[in-house]
């Protein structure tokens, strides 16, 4: 029987197999931030052991930085965290792309960007949205602090091999659909426990035509459903992508790489645990309604009926009637960032959407680049002019607003556009109160003051 | 990590689904570079909201905490987990957990229990009938009791074994040293390092 693609990336990275354990798998690349990584240096060091492969390993500052006013307008209790991580991988000698540094960013941003992320790799982070880095062909998938703290000291984790699913998406997306329509019809599809205890490898026509960054959005999301990896078989695009990069294997290298890199995919008669089959022109532009990223309809649709105690609760907290045109809702603020949206292509596409228009005057709109060298990448082909003049706040690159570590957060009751990936109750401030769109939903919505079909625009 | 073996007390019922990471730990607390203290945050907006079920008297100092299915879903904070585990509680009961929350709950000795829905309903119920209900869950012989209720529960033998020793998993890990050793020797050499590279 043949073997998929996540089975392939498990099975090459098996140290030691035991039955009746879950097994030792070797981690090729570490990334580590400042939230989750303060408590695994600190137990580390209370135990006497040291980082076993830091070459293997890289830090950034993400989650906690400012996004304007540098390092100076974080608060005392964040500025600590980054410290300590500065001082972390200054004794263990971790290579960290700081705030400031030119190569600073966020993490699932800049691994792909620096080269690091390559097919074939065993990726860990402690983040969740470490699955991003599945849309090269790598296994990768977020970990918990004690985890962190045992790939520093081993380059190995134990974990059981997840069972696999297919999700195909066949056929050509419609114009206005983007892969972060693609994600959220999925999750919409299959909820956000349809993918619990798998890895989930994104297959079709439709997957094969999305660029590198789109297919970073799709795997990004994965977690939403509660898949703990997802991937997508890499192919000329993806080698192109990762070619000349920082990190990207040179000469001779290259050439015993890609020949490695072009056996993985799953073979034709692998089996999946789970498959499940979207027509790519079954896909609309996406909004959610609730308070979890499976609670999203076609943005022409209407808040649906509520079907259970969660979804009345969702509705209640998003103050939202049911059978209320989607396009009625107003909104207050617009986020265009975080891990899922914030790559060179997002803004280009936002961008596109906002040129030569305002935003609305009820809205406060921002766009915080994924990292540094995506703000610098769009500033040298004049995108922040274009938000300027339209009124948006141009940043600097972090989580930012995604997850409002930082001073970037909704007040009680405000509602926002945003391109990131989790509506969760509070998560964007407390109180506040979140859709999650593509970025030229985005966009459009900062223009209108209200969510609204880009494609009309 | 403490031994877990028998866990005896009262069950805090929290019938919800999907119940986040981000609501057992909100963000504003991640700044922390400590382990500990997490407790006092657990829930926050939710109990600041007032009329949280869990801030009744007679849930205070409940020792295991059931909730509906997809529990600990969202982020991979682990201090979500600390703060459960700071706040007394001792194992989370439900019908699914997120996997990475799992994860994180056993490697600090937080036990979550896998239960089919029936039986979840019938806890909380019986927790809402009479809050001096003690649940009381036995490792060893994988079983929770509680007034009528007695279930079996399913758990993988390693992690068992590492909840009911409390063994440092690290230690474990590094008596391994000669395989880990001999899987990078055979590593190919165009992976990237972090050393070789001028970014």
């Amino acid at each position: 029987m043949g073997r998929t693609l996540a089975g392939k990336l498990w099975d090459g990275h098996v140290v030691r197999r035991v039955e009746g354990e879950p097994d030792l798998l070797y981690v090729d690349l570490h990334l580590v931030h400042e939230v989750t990584s303060p408590q695994a240096f600190e137990s580390l060091r209370l135990a006497d052991r040291r980082v076993r492969r830091p070459d293997l390993t890289i830090a950034t500052m993400d989650h906690d930085v400012p996004t304007r006013g540098g390092a100076a307008a974080a608060d005392p209790v964040a500025r600590a965290q980054m410290e300590a991580l500065e001082a972390n991988c200054g004794r263990e000698g971790i290579r960290l792309y700081g705030m400031g540094h030119r190569r600073q960013g966020i993490v699932h941003v800049i691994g792909p960007e620096l080269g690091l992320t390559q097919p074939g790799l065993t990726i860990v982070c402690g983040d969740s949205h470490t699955s991003t880095h599945g849309a090269f062909g790598a296994l990768a998938f977020g970990i918990g602090t004690s985890e962190v703290e045992h790939v520093l000291a081993t380059q190995t984790i134990r974990a059981k091999r997840p069972r696999d699913m297919a999700v195909t998406v066949e056929g050509t997306l419609p114009p206005g659909v983007t892969a972060k329509d693609v994600a959220l019809g999925i999750i919409a599809r299959i909820g956000v426990a349809g993918g619990q205890g798998h890895a989930i490898e994104y297959r079709g026509s439709a997957i094969r035509g999305l660029s590198m960054e789109g297919r970073m959005t799709v795997c990004n999301m994965s977690i939403e459903s509660g898949a703990r990896a997802g991937m997508i078989a890499p192919d000329e695009r993806t080698f192109a992508f990762v070619e000349g990069r920082p990190f990207a294997p040179k000469q001779t290298g290259w050439e015993r790489a890609l020949e490695a890199w072009r056996g993985l995919g799953s073979d034709p008669d692998a089996v999946f645990d789970r498959e499940v089959r979207i027509e790519a022109a079954s896909l609309e532009p996406y909004v959610t309604w609730g308070t979890n990223p499976g609670q999203a309809v076609p943005i022409g649709g209407r808040v649906p009926e509520p079907a259970d105690e969660t979804d009345q609760r969702a509705l209640a907290y998003m103050a939202l009637r049911p059978g209320m045109p989607i396009e009625e809702i107003a909104i207050d603020r617009v986020f265009i960032g975080s891990c899922t949206n914030a790559r060179l292509e997002d803004l280009r596409i936002a961008a596109e959407v906002v040129r030569g228009r305002k935003v609305s005057q009820r809205v406060r709109a921002m766009v915080v680049p994924g990292s540094a060298r995506v703000k610098a990448e769009a500033e040298a082909e004049g995108l922040d002019s274009i938000f300027r003049a339209a009124g948006f706040e141009w940043r600097d690159a972090g989580c930012s607003m995604c997850l409002g570590m930082n001073p970037d957060v909704l007040q009680p009751g405000e509602r926002c556009a945003s391109t990131s990936n989790r509506n969760f109750e509070g998560r964007q401030g407390s109180g506040g109160r979140t859709h999650l769109v593509s970025p030229p939903m985005a966009a459009a919505a900062a223009l209108a003051g209200h969510l609204v079909d880009v494609r009309r625009l | 990590m403490e031994p877990v073996r028998l866990i005896e007390g009262r069950i805090a019922p929290l019938d919800r689904a999907n119940v986040d990471t981000d609501q057992i730990m909100p963000k504003q607390f991640l700044k922390r570079i400590e382990r500990s203290g997490f407790g006092p945050y657990v829930f926050w907006d939710w109990r600041r909201a007032g009329g949280f079920i869990l801030d009744r008297a007679e849930y205070r100092g409940a020792a295991v905490l059931v909730a509906g299915p997809n529990f600990g879903c969202g982020s991979s904070r682990e201090h979500a987990a600390w703060g459960l585990q700071d706040a007394g509680y001792r194992a989370v009961v439900a019908p699914s957990f997120a996997d990475i929350f799992r994860s994180n709950c056993v490697k600090i000795g937080l036990l979550p229990v896998e239960l089919p829905e029936e039986t979840v309903r019938r806890l909380l119920q019986l927790a809402l009938d009479d809050p001096a209900t003690v649940a009381s869950i036995d490792l060893e012989a994988q079983t929770v009791s509680a007034g009528e209720v007695a279930a079996r529960f399913e758990i993988d033998s390693f992690t068992k074994e590492c909840l009911l020793s409390g063994w440092d998993e690290i230690a474990l890990t590094l008596r391994q040293e000669s395989e880990i050793a001999a899987f990078e020797a055979r590593r190919p050499e165009f992976l990237p390092r972090v050393t070789t590279a001028s970014a």
